[in-house]
């Protein structure tokens, strides 16, 4: 067994990328959350338990419960997830493990809102990275601004996703506009999106 | 060049997501006719016979996948496959976010053929827009009893839920989108069990495309005699293309298979633009292997493209132009399937790993001449040896790009080298070096 101040030695030594923090081993693993115990928004849990009402099995409303936490604390924080655990009866451990595994579910603070930049094969034939690096160095405060995989819109390359809106074509040198519209809280570009009116 | 649009024929119009201008244009009717024309025999015959191939990627035959599903009473499913995450794709998302009505009737006649129950749409979580438009079509087929307990009073009932996903590549791998719908993390299964015996919640599970469904209704209408009609061999019916990349109308098309690859891409994207040549093409998404400009007068069809080395896929024709460096597009290549391997494997997990660093080097300038030979071993040591086929997904692209183009790979690592030196000796604290080496 190693010493407790091994540990604390250990965790002083920075991770190389890509590797996670080790699990406080100090620590019992946690539970399932009693649920008389947790504060959990109404709107919210009223959307958790509709989600759980639609499938055979309770555990194939993780995607959308956490989504829809998500959309409440703006990231999987460790609440929303003790918020999620204590509706769907599941241990925290076990909705941490999915919320890792997909994209569009953060495990950090960012946002609330997001861009998404397609950088994916047939955007990247277009120019795609140009106008994410001039994105980028915009610095949009309240926007998880990042590269993501193909977004399905190749015809309109390249593009972005905005809170799910998609725009496209865009040129580096739109990227001021875009984020000088998004700080003002106007929509970007009207008209160019998909579905928008015409 | 025209299209053939038949499962495009009604997209333009106006309002089609509402369900009385569907119904207008002859929309449920087949529906009503595999509901009370036909046993559910029959219509899964009918799809048999249309020789009709899935139109998610590998192809397999609709009907016999959906002949596949166990006789009897017990609970089974259908899913559709609406994860549409392949780079170079974009047909499901228009399907789906014009004519919704047409991919629930399809869902609601392959349940029929299947004996499900109970349906699921997984659709990718960054189809925002798609996904509310299928929420509200799904809410105005159950209130006009097109979906839910006994349809129009007949015997079948089916529910219908539209599942969002939030954001993987691999939950369009069916057994990883079986787990993600599970709730689980969206890692393959090891088949067998294929899902067809035991899929969703270890029930017998019928697993198809959008557009795969949204053809079911068309054969119950026509017949599979008239789909057979269209298209060439074993490759029947029409296919929607997504052209993209370097063309000049990049967009959806709809044709019947067996068009020259040559008439999609110039007649109708509009080829390259002005003054540019195909360097080459992935003709079915980013996971196909690439064809050059030597291939461009083959047959758009299952079979020509395999023959070919390559395969139809997804029917996502990503077009390369001569202006395009190979290096740059192959690390871009490869580093969206290192992102988006699951890692239950060792070799797409670290295959992946090895090509991205690979070719990273190779763009620095440190790369050596073996390297293009570590390259094509990984990427022989990838395919075939994985639950699934994501690793393959970037093997066989790359290793056809290096195939056609070694001599480029070549050049540019030469040039990148020569480049890193240059940049190197020009450094101030190694400039003194350099002046005393050259004296």
């Amino acid at each position: 067994m190693r010493e407790a101040g091994d540990e604390a030695a250990l965790r002083a030594v920075p991770l190389p990328p890509g590797w996670d923090a080790a699990v406080r081993l100090d620590e019992d693993p946690a539970t399932i959350p009693d649920p008389a115990m947790v504060d959990v928004p109404d709107s919210l849990r009223a959307e958790i338990e509709a989600h759980m009402a639609k499938y055979p099995d309770r555990h194939s409303a993780t995607l959308p419960a956490l989504a829809a936490a998500q959309r409440v604390h703006g990231w999987c924080s460790p609440e929303a997830i003790q918020q999620v655990a204590a509706v769907m009866q599941v241990t925290p451990a076990y909705l941490s493990s999915v919320a890792t595994f997909y994209d569009m579910l953060r495990t950090e603070p960012a946002g609330p809102g997001y861009v998404y930049v397609c950088t994916s094969v047939a955007c990247h034939l277009r120019n795609a990275k140009a106008f994410y690096d001039a994105l980028a160095e915009e610095e949009l405060e309240g926007y998880e601004v990042r590269e993501f995989e193909c977004l399905g819109a190749c015809e309109m390359a390249p593009m972005a996703s905005i809170d799910g809106r998609y725009v496209g074509p865009l040129s580096p040198d739109e990227a001021p506009e875009l984020a000088a519209a998004l700080r003002e809280g106007r929509t970007p570009f009207p008209g160019r999106g998909l579905g928008d009116p015409a | 060049m025209k299209e053939t649009r038949v499962l495009l024929a009604d997209i333009d119009e106006p309002d089609l997501v509402r369900l009385e201008v569907y119904e207008r244009l002859g929309g449920y009717a087949p529906m009503r006719k595999a509901l009370f024309d036909m046993s559910p025999n029959e219509v899964l015959h009918e799809l048999e016979e249309s020789g009709l191939r899935g139109r998610g990627g590998a192809g397999f035959a609709m009907g016999k996948k959906a002949s596949f599903i166990p006789k009897g009473e017990m609970d089974k499913y259908l899913c559709c496959n609406a994860d549409e995450s392949e780079p170079g794709a974009f047909k499901d998302r228009l399907l789906m976010q014009k004519n919704p009505h047409l991919l629930i009737e399809g869902c609601v006649v392959g349940s029929i053929a299947a004996g499900a129950n109970k349906g699921f749409i997984f659709i990718r979580g960054e189809y925002k827009l798609q996904a509310d438009v299928l929420d509200a079509a799904v809410t105005e087929a159950y209130e006009r009893g097109y979906l839910g307990e006994r349809i129009l009073g007949s015997e079948h009932s089916f529910d219908l839920v539209v599942h969002r996903g939030q954001g993987a590549y691999i939950c369009g791998e069916e057994t990883g989108l079986l787990d993600a719908l599970e709730g689980k993390r969206g890692n393959p299964r090891l088949k067998p069990p294929f899902p067809a015996n035991q899929g969703l919640y270890q029930g017998p599970t019928l697993i198809n495309n959008v557009e795969t469904l949204c053809n079911a209704p068309l054969i119950v209408d026509k017949g599979a005699a008239w789909f057979r009609s269209l298209g060439e061999g074993n490759s029947t019916g029409t296919k929607i293309v997504s052209v993209s990349g370097n063309v000049q109308r990049p967009g959806n098309y709809e044709i019947e298979l067996g068009v020259s690859v040559r008439d999609v891409i110039y007649g109708l994207a509009g080829g390259p633009p002005e003054g540019r040549e195909i360097k080459c093409f992935f003709p079915g998404g980013s996971s196909a292997p690439v064809l050059t400009k030597d291939h461009l007068d083959l047959p758009f069809t299952y079979e020509a493209m395999a023959e070919a080395g390559s395969m139809l896929g997804t029917a996502s024709v990503i077009v390369v132009d001569d202006s395009q460096p190979l290096v740059p597009l192959t690390l871009r290549l490869a580093e969206f399937y290192r992102h988006e391997s699951c890692g239950k494997c060792v070799p797409c997990r670290e295959g992946t790993n090895w090509t991205v660093k690979t070719l990273e080097r190779i763009d620095r300038g440190e790369g050596t001449p073996m390297d293009l030979d570590i390259l094509e071993q990984v990427q022989g040591n990838i395919i075939g040896n994985c639950l699934c086929v994501l690793g393959d997904s970037m093997a066989m692209p790359v290793a056809s790009l290096l195939k056609y183009f070694r001599p480029e790979f070549e050049q540019h690592m030469e040039e990148a080298r020569e480049r890193a030196d240059r940049e190197a000796l020009s450094a101030p604290e190694l400039a003194s070096v350099a002046e005393a080496g050259a004296a």
